[in-house]
């Protein structure tokens, strides 16, 4: 299959790229940029394991094509943190337990970084709202519905 | 509390968090290995069928493939589970017994050249009659899977306890109930992917994502014949397991026949179809209890029989037909039990063990039964739960010894935080709330194989400078915290603080370790992380008191500080050794107390490096009845929960609004990590009773092989958990911690169950709890 040359701006770089056109934005990612903060449970767009943000909106990477975004901005879970230090949601996910297995969390954190730009004073069901596409086996999600409404709060008073 | 332990008990932040939150942490799929090859499985198409040929030619011929593999290339040894049934082959040999078995692999440069040659392998097979259901396989001259277990009976159970004509001839009240749940998925977010590297020394060493990493490399070496001593197995970050992930699957054992084949190191991944063709999550159980009881309430004796639906292959199912039984011994007080269970084969994929292993519909059965004959009875559910509990140092009638069970502590718990007496009875209509019971193993008795093994060991290796320890297991962290548990337990033991301690694990180079199933690892491994902490302690402390001149007893270490009893002694010498030691550091030890890190330093500068073992192998357990190892551990955690629900009359749709949940782990070894394992439980639990269904077409192919139609609780399914920690304190536990991982989705189902049965006056015997189910039994009551 014939490569096209796209460019990408993942976590504020640059890339300029060679790509497949059949293949998604979660295989460039992890598999060209190394990236494999962002994770791939279904590929099929279920799960929410690889959410990214595409221009601040998150998008399951896994069924978006890498051409089909030649020149816009992406954020992955690796283009959160500042340095050594943490995003408040990253912060009060840990701090509050809100991560077992860890799978979702890339994913999860990205959605609740999206929502809290849009809303930064979301209620409990903007919230749960806002997640529902995450999938989450190990923690009944209660600690992450925490932790985002604590980041909320903190970042609010930031 | 908090003075009791410096570590443990509190909130500790997990060890592997922020390595999780910043995307830094590896799975098996992150890994990369220079010259990798990408492996492909080719699976049966077909439910039952004779293999008559594979031909492989052209697959080989396809530029970028460096090899195809079936069954002619691999040795015909039999593996799986239990070394009772070991009855799977890498390949199918004559045939394949379910839509997904395996038949051929190919290492290829790239995926896509793998899938394209699996593809051009031409497979000819006889279609052979197939059996889907627990009927179809018993019927009398129904297609047989496997012709050493005739009948297509893997494994069947009677034992009895007790006298049970006896115990129904002093009964008031005997009632028949019958249950059944449906076939779950283990729903983890991370398909299983393994990478096999073979090297120029014929070392084979296999990254998986496993909960097993000791049962994997014992598999390895028994199937590719690579001695076991050259077979390392290493997990990495598992994004979850609950059970289907504790035995070695086909990706571990072709990718290193494939590595082992090409020289090449070679990655298999599962689809998430092929999770579900994989399978090894819960079984389908047909229960029937006979419960008989006087009229005010105590419980006599139980009748059980039980059919569970296998599929096509042992996997866990020995182990699982005996937990579907074995666990009814409790927690209430019953002198007589008869139990029968048989395991049957079907044209399915295999069932194995998952969360709560073998005994969620058994429990939902029993307490479903307990709550329609409380209302018979004219008795409240609680009251008649109380009257019947076991309490600590009660042994039940099939030999298990509850030697702490805080169970009445949590029904009262949770009796009081739900606001049980305000409720219950007093609700709107549609509207219930319902409680129920369980409890579980702290860890199998016995390891899966026969074996005098230790069940883990640990080592702890002091910094040779002083300052911080090295802690390596075997264990296997695979989300539920082991990690950051076996840290404080070592930070407890030692008496440095928790920063003063990393950890390495999930490395069969590491020790012996069983690894992540029957909720073994807080307390077996913990066991092993506490000796080989105190062993450092002792090491440090005695060459400290040889240096200082003084008796061992004056010395202890607390939060990382050298504590010293009596006439205060001059270590003034110590500490200008050690700071001359480190001259341009500016990190010095000062104060009034000398430190561990001096305390390490002298030790080191004495003996040479200083290293603490530990290990733990349980006490012999149990009865010694046939199936005694099933069921028997060190110690049960058990829980209470109650659920309060709504019901649609209209449309059947049922909400499950609150579930206030109590735990007795005997000892917190990190609170926040207890509550995330009960509040994971109710949602498994949850999805378990409202909506998920492994369903298959008349072909035996799954028809809802994604996370799409196959529905696991998403956050707006999640009702709002209260979650009640209790400590009992477990005499067999090392800082008297026992379960929490399994007990704790014990009562879920029945408890939602209950609270249905609550708000529309009848009790729904079959699984998931659908609206349509829920409009059919209101139909039928109305009918009456």
């Amino acid at each position: 299959m014939k490569k096209l040359a796209i460019t990408l701006v993942v976590n504020d770089t640059e890339y300029e790229l060679l790509v497949a056109p059949n293949r998604t934005l979660a295989q460039v990612l992890r598999e060209d940029l190394g990236l494999t903060g962002t994770k791939q449970g279904c590929q099929v767009g279920d799960c929410g394991s690889c959410t990214v943000l595409l221009d601040d909106e998150p998008v399951n990477s896994c069924l978006v094509l890498a051409v089909q975004v030649s020149g816009r901005r992406v954020r992955t879970i690796e283009g959160v943190a500042d340095g050594n230090r943490l995003h408040p949601i990253q912060e009060a996910m840990v701090e509050h337990g809100a991560i077992q297995c860890g799978f979702c969390t890339p994913g999860m954190i990205l959605s609740a970084k999206s929502l809290l730009e849009k809303n930064p004073a979301p209620s409990t069901g903007d919230i749960r709202q806002a997640l529902s596409g995450n999938l989450c086996r190990c923690t009944g999600y209660q600690k992450i519905v925490e932790a985002v409404a604590d980041a909320s709060q903190k970042m609010g008073r930031a | 509390m908090g003075a009791k332990y410096d570590v443990i008990g509190g909130r500790a932040r997990r060890v592997d968090a922020v390595d999780k939150a910043t995307g830094k942490a590896l799975y098996a799929e992150d890994l990369r290995f220079v010259g990798e090859l990408h492996g492909a499985l080719l699976q049966s198409p077909l439910p039952h069928a004779r293999v008559l040929n594979i031909d492989t030619s052209r697959a080989l011929k396809l530029p970028g493939v460096k090899a195809v593999i079936t069954h002619k290339d691999v040795p015909a040894t039999r593996y799986g589970v239990s070394p009772a049934r070991y009855d799977e082959n890498v390949f199918a040999i004559d045939r394949v017994r379910y839509v997904g078995d395996e038949v051929a692999a190919v290492a290829a440069v790239d995926l896509e050249t793998a899938l394209e040659a699996i593809e051009l392998i031409k497979v000819d097979y006889e279609p052979l009659p197939h059996v889907l259901t627990v009927e179809q396989a018993l019927a009398p001259g129904a297609p047989q899977l496997h012709g050493e277990y005739p009948g297509n009976l893997c494994a069947e159970v009677h034992q009895e306890f007790g006298d049970l004509a006896a115990g129904f001839a002093q009964c008031d009240l005997i009632h028949e109930h019958k249950f059944v749940n449906k076939r779950q998925d283990g729903g983890f977010i991370e398909p299983q992917h393994s990478i096999a590297v073979y090297d120029h020394t014929g070392q084979l060493t296999l990254y998986s994502s496993t909960q097993v990493p000791h049962y994997v490399q014992r598999t390895l070496s028994m199937v590719t014949g690579v001695p076991i001593g050259k077979v390392r197995v290493v997990k990495p970050y598992v994004g979850g397991g609950f059970g289907p992930k504790a035995e070695a699957n086909p990706l571990d054992l072709c990718a290193s026949f494939l590595a082992m084949r090409t020289g090449k190191p070679v990655r298999m991944g599962y689809t998430r179809a092929q999770v579900f063709l994989h399978s090894r999550a819960r079984h389908q159980f047909f229960h029937t209890m006979k419960t008989g009881f006087k009229k005010d309430g105590t419980i006599v004796a139980l009748d059980h029989q039980c059919y569970l639906e296998g599929g096509a292959y042992s996997s866990f199912g020995i182990a699982t037909v005996y937990y579907a039984g074995s666990l009814l011994g409790g927690p209430y007080r019953m002198p007589h039990m008869r139990y029968d269970g048989y395991r049957v084969y079907t044209n399915k994929p295999a069932c194995g063990a998952q969360r709560g292993h073998g005994c969620v519909a058994a429990r939902a059965c029993f307490e479903q039964q307990l709550d329609i004959v409380a209302k018979d009875l004219g008795l409240d559910p609680i009251a008649m739960r109380l009257k019947n509990i076991m309490e600590n140092g009660d042994v039940t009638c099939n030999h298990m010894s509850m030697s702490s069970l805080g169970m009445r502590e949590c029904i009262e718990a949770v009796q009081t935080g739900s606001g049980w007496q305000e409720k219950r009875g007093k609700l709107a209509k549609g509207r219930g709330i319902g409680m129920a019971t369980g409890f579980f193993v702290s860890g199998a008795g016995y390891p899966i194989y026969r074996s005098d093994t230790f069940h883990c060991t640990v080592t702890i290796k002091v910094q040779e400078d002083g300052g911080t320890v090295l802690v390596k297991t075997g264990a296997a962290e695979i989300g539920q915290g082991t990690e950051t548990a076996m840290a404080m337990i070592a930070a407890e033991a030692i008496g440095i603080p928790l920063e003063a301690v990393r950890l390495q694990s999930g490395d069969t180079d590491y020790g012996v370790d069983l690894g992540a199933y029957s909720s073994r690892t807080t307390l077996m491994t913990g066991h092993a992380t506490k000796e080989a902490g105190l062993a450092v302690k002792e090491k440090v402390l005695t060459a400290l008191a040889q240096e200082l001149g003084i008796g061992r007893e004056r010395l202890d270490l607390k939060r990382g500080l050298v504590e010293i009893s009596g006439e205060p002694v001059d270590f003034s010498a110590i500490r200008t050794k050690y700071i001359k030691e480190h001259r341009g550091w500016t990190d010095h030890p000062s104060g009034g107390q000398l430190t561990f890190t001096e305390a390490a330093r002298v030790a080191f500068l004495k003996h040479g490096t200083i290293i603490g073992t530990g290990k733990y192998k349980p006490p012999v357990l149990g009865g010694q009845h046939k199936g005694a190892a099933v069921g028997t551990s060190p110690a049960y955690g058990c829980s209470a929960q109650v659920a309060e629900v709504s019901v649609d009359l209209e449309t059947g749709q049922i909400k499950v609004e609150r579930v206030t949940d109590a735990h007795d782990c005997g000892q917190a070894i990190n609170l926040t990590q207890v509550e995330g394992q009960m509040e994971g439980s109710v949602s498994m639990g949850l999805g378990e009773a409202m909506f998920e269904e492994v369903k298959f077409d008349k072909d035996g192919r799954v028809l809802n092989p994604s996370l799409g139609e196959y529905h696991i609780p998403t956050v707006l399914d999640m009702p709002e958990m209260k979650c009640i920690v209790v400590e009992t304190g477990e005499p067999n536990g090392h800082f008297a911690a026992k379960e929490v991982g399994e007990g704790a989705i014990m009562p879920t189902l029945p408890a939602i169950l209950n609270a249905v049965h609550d708000a529309i006056g009848v009790a729904i015997d079959e699984l998931p709890l659908t609206p349509e189910r829920v409009l059919k039994a209101l139909a039928q009551a109305k009918k009456g």
